[in-house]
């Protein structure tokens, strides 16, 4: 099969909607019959790329490739960028503003859950430009 | 546990997904916290929690979750209940604190599980 291309706009100020668009991979991916544990584990790499985005990131988009070996997902976003991404990585490190904690965010745990649910993950950051995070789980 | 004795034991509201009431839930995981939650993976797991947002309806979905009860009486909005609807996922609302809510489950027999 050719790879299947999905392209999702992310809002940067409607917090409400944010995982729209992890639902909608994750429905494609059901609809193509990925196992739920491919579908589960990218939906949730996925959501909180986009919950990240949206607190973050001021909005973005999200591309989706997929083909029967691998899923690769590209988020995209023009925020601020991450400053020292090793910090960012660690288990309950947090840059997030307190009334995000209050939405049940902000744990210091999204970058730590996309790690483990995926099998690849980049991520290219300019301080003041944006950052770009991309992922690929494996169908084994 | 079928869901219906969990709405049981907590002697729970039903918000929606009375279709569903006889499903089967095998572990449940309590928090307010949803990053917490999304690190938390088992097959046919169910959600407690205090925290009220159209975003809890989404981590169960992310999750393939079955069930989620509002602990503490509290209620969901419209929005939140056709979310929920929507993705086929029974919404209950107790009086019971959390730390009840889990230990009335626990003692009945569901299992929690550790995160790793």
């Amino acid at each position: 099969m050719d790879p299947i291309a999905l392209h999702y706009d992310v809002s940067g100020t409607d917090f409400t909607c944010a995982g729209e668009a992890s639902g909608k991979i994750k429905k494609a991916l059901k609809e193509l019959g990925f196992p739920t544990s491919i579908t589960r584990n990218v939906a949730i790499a996925v959501y909180e790329g986009e919950i990240n985005m949206v607190i973050h990131g001021g909005g973005g988009v999200i591309d989706a490739e997929i083909t029967p070996e691998c899923i690769s997902i590209t988020l995209t976003d023009q925020g601020p960028g991450i400053p020292d991404v090793s910090l960012a990585m660690q288990e309950g490190y947090s840059t997030a503003p307190d009334n995000v904690r209050q939405l049940g965010f902000g744990a210091g745990m999204g970058l730590p859950n996309i790690k483990k649910y995926t099998d690849e993950m980049v991520i290219e950051t300019e301080v003041g430009k944006g950052t770009t995070i991309k992922l690929k789980v494996f169908v084994k | 546990m079928k869901i219906s004795e969990i709405k049981n034991i907590l002697e729970a509201d039903l918000i929606c997904g009375e279709e569903f009431l006889s499903n089967e839930i095998f572990t449940a995981c309590g928090s307010d916290m949803m990053s917490d939650v999304l690190a938390y993976v088992k097959e046919q797991a169910m959600l407690l929690s205090g925290l009220v947002n159209p975003q809890v309806v989404r981590t169960a979905e992310m999750m393939d979750m079955k069930c989620i009860v509002f602990v503490r009486g509290k209620q969901p909005d419209a929005d939140i209940i056709e979310l929920a609807k929507e993705r086929d996922i029974v919404l209950l609302r107790t009086q019971f604190e959390m730390f009840t809510s889990c230990g009335l489950l626990y003692k009945n027999g569901l299992k929690g599980g550790c995160g790793r």
